[in-house]
């Protein structure tokens, strides 16, 4: 197929599908339990120079837990996907964990604003970049989860977007129409957060899925979180309900609050103060530093974390937040 | 000078633009609030699409991420990215609301960085998030911005999003879904479209208070202007009621 014009980002990953193909060979297909703590899982599946990916939707859904725990565990040079990463980025770019990005949306959190240590970052020359956006990033887990090496997509032609991605335009040998072919994205590790999972893995998400349907069976190591553990009868009881298989996962952790100081749909509201919080001490590296060492450096888990950050009755609040029964931002 | 302020004014503009019956992709912040205006005033089947999923929402307060749960709150489906992108994709979604750091005369935003350096970049920005992708399948792309000879400018630093790229035919010849393109620019000051020729932007509408001598003051290239400019209304009391005590009770967006 002839190349008609292509982008000069870098590929971090390899695209080829019967490299992919082979490894999931060896991957478990074993029905049994995969329950362990995040602070397992993240020494068991993940390690410097991985390319990760985070699932949900910045500050939506997020694992923040096996988030704080790469930056505890010291993990560096790793790859990542910046598909509208916004609070997961920033506590990411607090342990300058990635050098290697490829960006669709992030160092923002969207309304909130632009985080001031995630600029400094992405501003310091440290992250080797290539440009897509989030449609391009959906389409090149859906390539991976499809077992294929590239998806073509009618997005960012034209553009320098398209110049600073690692994409290439191909013509359709149908209809002659032009495509920007998109590489599959196989990701060494994602961590994705969810609502219910049997010890096996199988898992519910409610509310929007985002891209992690295809990013759970794109990874060649998958860690979940979950609200509440569930039993595997229940998954039984109703399969229609359950969006990823047991057999892509390889960790399950049990993290009631996990997406805190996300947004967890159905179950609470994001902490709005804690998050601007945030915002705010990255202006002052010392302020910053001793903010970082409280919330997650010198915390053992999640639990201490949320108990250092107003406990259940914090948690309770932002439930109420979640159901309206009092106002987002009252 | 009447009683309302600028950004009251641009979201009263653009929730005129999108007729009931329509679809629209929207980000967050004034983009929302106005289709939210727009849906509680001429256009109550207006069918409201967020990137992350969210589809056709009875949204009850302004969501402050694309993805949280007030953007699948009372919603039709809670779906994912692909399934917007690709309804965008396959010609069904009629409009977007887009912003960015600059704009240039055929309506070509920049969302990801000032200065030369890609590795290095003077300023860095988020990026395209969904931008690229509605700007390129909605059928007609809008940007709601406040105007200034800077934000115009002569060239985007970096082309994220495609308005009508170099004008002409280019965006036809690109690749991009044919028939979509950049609409209309409302900014604090006047509306805007694009010639059909050259796809150059032109004045259409000038806003209470401004002459089309400040529109072309507070721009960085040379606009065109259409046969006909007309004075954009200024927001209704009952617009403003509606965003003020219904929309954005706190002041979230209209306070910025």
């Amino acid at each position: 197929m002839d190349v008609i014009a292509q982008g000069s980002g870098k590929i971090f990953t390899d695209p080829d599908a019967d490299k992919a193909r082979a490894f999931f060979r060896t991957k478990n297909r074993k029905l049994e339990s995969k329950v362990m703590t995040v602070k397992e899982a993240v020494e068991k599946f993940t390690k410097n120079g991985d390319y990760l990916v985070l699932g949900g939707f910045g500050a939506n859904r997020i694992p923040a837990a096996v988030a704080h725990e790469l930056l505890r565990q010291g993990r560096k040079n790793m790859g990542f996907a910046g598909h509208t990463s916004t609070h997961d980025f920033q506590i990411l770019c607090a342990g300058e964990v990635f050098d290697k990005l490829d960006v669709a949306y992030i160092v923002g959190l969207e309304a909130r604003g632009l985080s001031p240590n995630a600029r400094k970052y992405m501003e310091s020359g440290k992250v080797d970049v290539s440009e897509w956006t989030n449609y391009s990033l959906s389409v090149r887990f859906k390539a991976a989860a499809a077992g294929v090496s590239f998806h073509p997509a009618r997005n960012v032609m034209g553009t320098d977007t398209f110049k600073f991605s690692g994409g290439k335009i191909i013509a359709c040998p149908f209809t002659g129409t032009k495509y920007i072919a998109q590489p599959a994205i196989y990701p060494d590790v994602a961590a994705i957060h969810v609502h219910e999972a049997d010890i096996y893995g199988n898992c519910r998400v409610r509310g929007i899925t985002v891209s992690d349907f295809d990013v759970a069976r794109a990874a060649k190591r998958l860690i979940i979180t979950c609200e509440r553990l569930i039993t595997n009868d229940e998954i039984r009881r109703d399969p229609s309900l359950t969006v990823i298989p047991y057999w892509c996962v390889d960790a399950v952790c049990e993290v009631p609050f996990g997406s805190y100081p996300g947004n967890m749909y159905g179950e609470y509201f994001s902490d709005e103060d804690h998050l601007r919080e945030w915002m705010k001490v990255e202006q002052d590296p010392d302020e910053f530093k001793k903010f970082l060492d409280k919330n997650i450096y010198s915390c053992k888990d999640h639990f201490d974390y949320i108990d250092r950050n107003g406990g259940m009755r914090k948690m309770q609040m932002l439930r109420q937040k979640e159901f309206m029964f009092i106002g987002a931002r009252s | 000078m009447a009683d309302y302020n600028t950004m009251e004014l641009m979201i009263c503009t653009a929730a005129r633009e999108l007729e009931d019956g329509a679809s629209v992709g929207v980000g967050t912040g004034a983009p929302c609030a106005a289709a939210m205006l727009s849906q509680k005033t001429g256009s109550p089947n207006l069918t409201i699409l967020f990137e992350a999923g969210g589809a056709a929402p009875l949204i009850p307060e302004m969501p402050i991420s694309v993805g949280d749960s007030r953007t699948t709150w009372k919603a039709l489906m809670a779906s994912g990215m692909c399934e917007i992108m690709e309804t965008a994709c396959r010609g069904m979604l009629d409009y977007t609301f887009l912003g960015g750091a600059q704009i240039d005369m055929y309506g070509n935003l920049n969302s990801t960085r000032i200065g030369p350096d890609h590795q290095k970049p003077k300023v860095r920005f988020p990026g395209s998030g969904g931008a690229n992708d509605f700007a390129s399948f909605c059928w007609r792309m809008m940007v709601m911005t406040p105007q200034d000879p800077k934000r115009f400018s002569e060239k985007c630093s970096f082309i994220t999003t495609p308005g009508w790229l170099e004008g002409g035919d280019s965006r036809a010849k690109s690749g991009l879904p044919l028939g979509a393109g950049p609409y209309k620019i409302i900014t604090n000051m006047a509306v805007m479209d694009f010639e059909p020729e050259s796809k150059r932007m032109r004045i259409v509408a000038v806003n209470p208070g401004y002459s089309e001598k400040d529109v072309q003051d507070n721009c960085g290239f040379e606009l065109l202007k259409a046969k006909k400019i007309i004075d954009n209304p200024p927001p209704s009391a009952e617009e403003l009621h509606i965003l003020r005590d219904v929309i954005d009770p706190y002041r979230y967006v209209i306070g910025r």
